[in-house]
């Protein structure tokens, strides 16, 4: 006898919306001409703009499944999502003039940033190991080509092939594990999951895919010893590019991380626990001290990353609620961030140069005082100097993990903060004390000026004011 | 009689002959596409394997969406080479190395 019933559409609604326009713009973008461009992107934004309407206006309903267990549309999943949406359409704002420049200013290039979007909202919403899977290669799909995205550049394709084999056996990893958690439980759902391995946390096949899993996830994340493709492909790529691989799909993974970890293997949390604790600490130590011999922006860039996906991983692993929300609010000051800083490479890039070395910084508040005011916050905050909302994030997370009894833990974190103090702190020395070798005029129009200094102010008003976005995270877990 | 054990044990040699084929492999790069099909494929197995000795069938619904991501990834990932070749003239993976630090 077959049962058909018509599933709830109402929570995906965002998605479904999403996915409508990425699908309009692909076709739209055919029929008009390359000056007329910018209507393509103005729609991106404007979807991007619609979606966040939907998943507001939504977030009242509380926790909902549908399509047989397979979706969740929940509080955290909301505000994750609202913050996916921010994200991408900034980073879209920063990418125009840039690809402009280049010759890149083609539809494609949101299309797929689209994709990747609705991906993201996949993972964030998934409540099943095969809607969770779905989103991640949508996702990943999306970000090979768009790494790939300038094809005459050597160094992009190069970094779009690493990233492409990499992110291709992490997928690969994940899904062998995937395999074992449901040779034991017999089910794809997430719940299921939990509620057969609160009845037999130590059978060896569960924790057998629980290793595969946590290799999977921190190959994403670029956890080390599986970071290598973070620091070629963030170098590599366009730096729009990079800037859209650095800032979102952070967010993502670490609702993905929640959702299988937490949510699925909760009861597996002390197994977790110490493989999370290994990852961290290696993460937090070789991307904080490799970081300081880069003599790349996006490159150091890229180290840094690295460091702060220890963070993340340290708030996670403490297993309490406070934890997770620490680890959250970290998540999206990190993702805020490091927007503002790929972003004013982006600034100060112009046709036929990249601002991408370190040296190119030095002496810019000769050339522009405020673009260096801007600059020195989202240091700052990246190293975690109050009253930047660095500090917070830098804070709550290690409060976390001292409440669970974990203080060496908190102690080598913050030597080696420290210590990547030191390569953010250079940045500024840089741009006050030495002497400009590029005297151009930087060329950024008004827009561009007015996103950048509205993102590092940003991080230095929610660095004054947290309560707000913090109560936030702590309210939806 | 094949047991589920028999298929979880070729499902890890083929899996690590394709995590193998990736990390050893020092010549081609189509080399390394087919190291990753063999993995997904391992996994195929895993899943179709647990499928029906759990009497369960979504676990071979998996194998029908993995099989179809896997056909796009292949696609992507040729095109990326194709792409590559065009600016190296080379596939060897020895020559992926202007990105270094």
């Amino acid at each position: 006898m077959v049962n058909f019933e018509i599933p709830n559409f109402v929570p995906a609604l965002p998605e479904i919306f999403v996915l409508t326009m990425a699908c309009v713009i692909l076709i739209f973008d055919l029929f008009i001409k390359d000056n007329d461009r910018i209507v393509t992107f103005v729609l991106a934004i404007g979807t991007l703009v619609g979606a966040m309407m939907l998943t507001i206006s939504l977030s009242e309903t509380g926790r909902v499944l549908t399509f047989n267990d397979m979706f969740v549309s929940d509080p955290m999943g909301n505000v994750l999502k609202v913050f996916i949406y921010l994200v991408t359409a900034v980073v879209f704002i920063y990418s125009r003039q840039y690809l402009k420049q280049r010759g890149l200013f083609k539809g494609e290039y949101f299309v797929l940033g689209l994709f990747g979007v609705l991906g993201m909202m996949v993972m964030v919403s998934a409540h099943s190991m095969l809607t969770l899977y779905m989103g991640l290669e949508l996702l990943s799909l999306s970000l090979y080509a768009m790494v790939a995205f300038q094809r005459d550049s050597l160094s992009a394709t190069e970094a779009a092939m690493k990233y492409f084999v990499l992110g291709a056996l992490a997928s690969g990893m994940l899904l062998y594990g995937m395999s074992m958690l449901y040779g034991v439980a017999g089910t794809l759902d997430i719940a299921g999951i939990s509620a057969v391995v609160a009845q037999s946390p130590n059978n060896i096949i569960l924790l057998l895919g629980l290793a595969f899993v946590v290799v999977g996830l921190a190959f994403k994340l670029g956890a080390v010893p599986f970071h290598m493709w973070v620091p070629d492909v963030y170098q590599g790529a366009p730096t729009p590019v990079t800037m859209y691989i650095g800032a979102a799909p952070k967010i993502a993974a670490f609702a993905m991380v929640m959702r299988l970890l937490v949510e699925g293997l909760g009861d597996l949390h002390g197994h977790w626990q110490t493989m999370l604790v290994v990852l961290a600490i290696l993460s937090i130590v070789i991307g904080n001290v490799v970081a300081i011999a880069q003599t790349n922006l996006k490159r150091m860039l890229a180290y840094s990353t690295i460091s702060h996906v220890g963070f993340i991983l340290l708030g996670i692993l403490a297993g309490t609620e406070n934890g997770y929300s620490a680890s959250m609010f970290y998540v999206v000051v990190y993702a805020l961030t490091s927007m503002g800083a790929f972003g004013m490479i982006i600034v100060l890039s112009r046709a036929g140069f990249e601002a991408d070395n370190i040296d190119d910084f030095k002496g810019l508040n000769e050339r522009s005082p405020w673009l260096a005011a801007m600059m020195m916050i989202l240091m700052f905050s990246m190293a975690g100097v109050p009253p930047t909302v660095g500090f917070y994030a830098k804070l709550s997370v290690l409060q976390s993990i001292v409440q669970v009894d974990l203080v060496w833990l908190a102690v080598t974190a913050v030597v080696f903060s420290v210590v990547g103090a030191f390569y953010y702190l250079r940045i500024i020395k840089t741009m006050y004390f030495d002497k400009p070798e590029d005297t151009a005029k930087i060329e950024a129009g008004m827009d561009m000026r007015i996103v950048i200094s509205l993102n590092s102010l940003g991080m230095l008003a929610l660095g004054i004011f947290p309560a707000a976005l913090m109560q936030w995270c702590i309210v939806v877990m | 009689m094949i047991s589920l054990s028999h298929f979880l044990v070729l499902g890890a040699i083929l899996f690590c002959i394709g995590v193998a084929g990736i990390f050893l492999n020092r010549k081609n790069v189509i080399v390394l596409l087919m190291a990753i099909e063999l993995m997904l494929l391992a996994v195929n197995m895993n899943f179709v394997a647990f499928s029906y000795f759990l009497s369960d069938l979504s676990g071979q619904v998996f194998v029908f969406f993995i099989l179809t991501v896997a056909a796009a990834e292949a696609a992507i990932g040729l095109a990326i080479l194709v792409v590559w070749f065009r600016n190296r003239r080379t596939i060897n993976v020895e020559q992926l190395d202007t990105l270094k630090g």
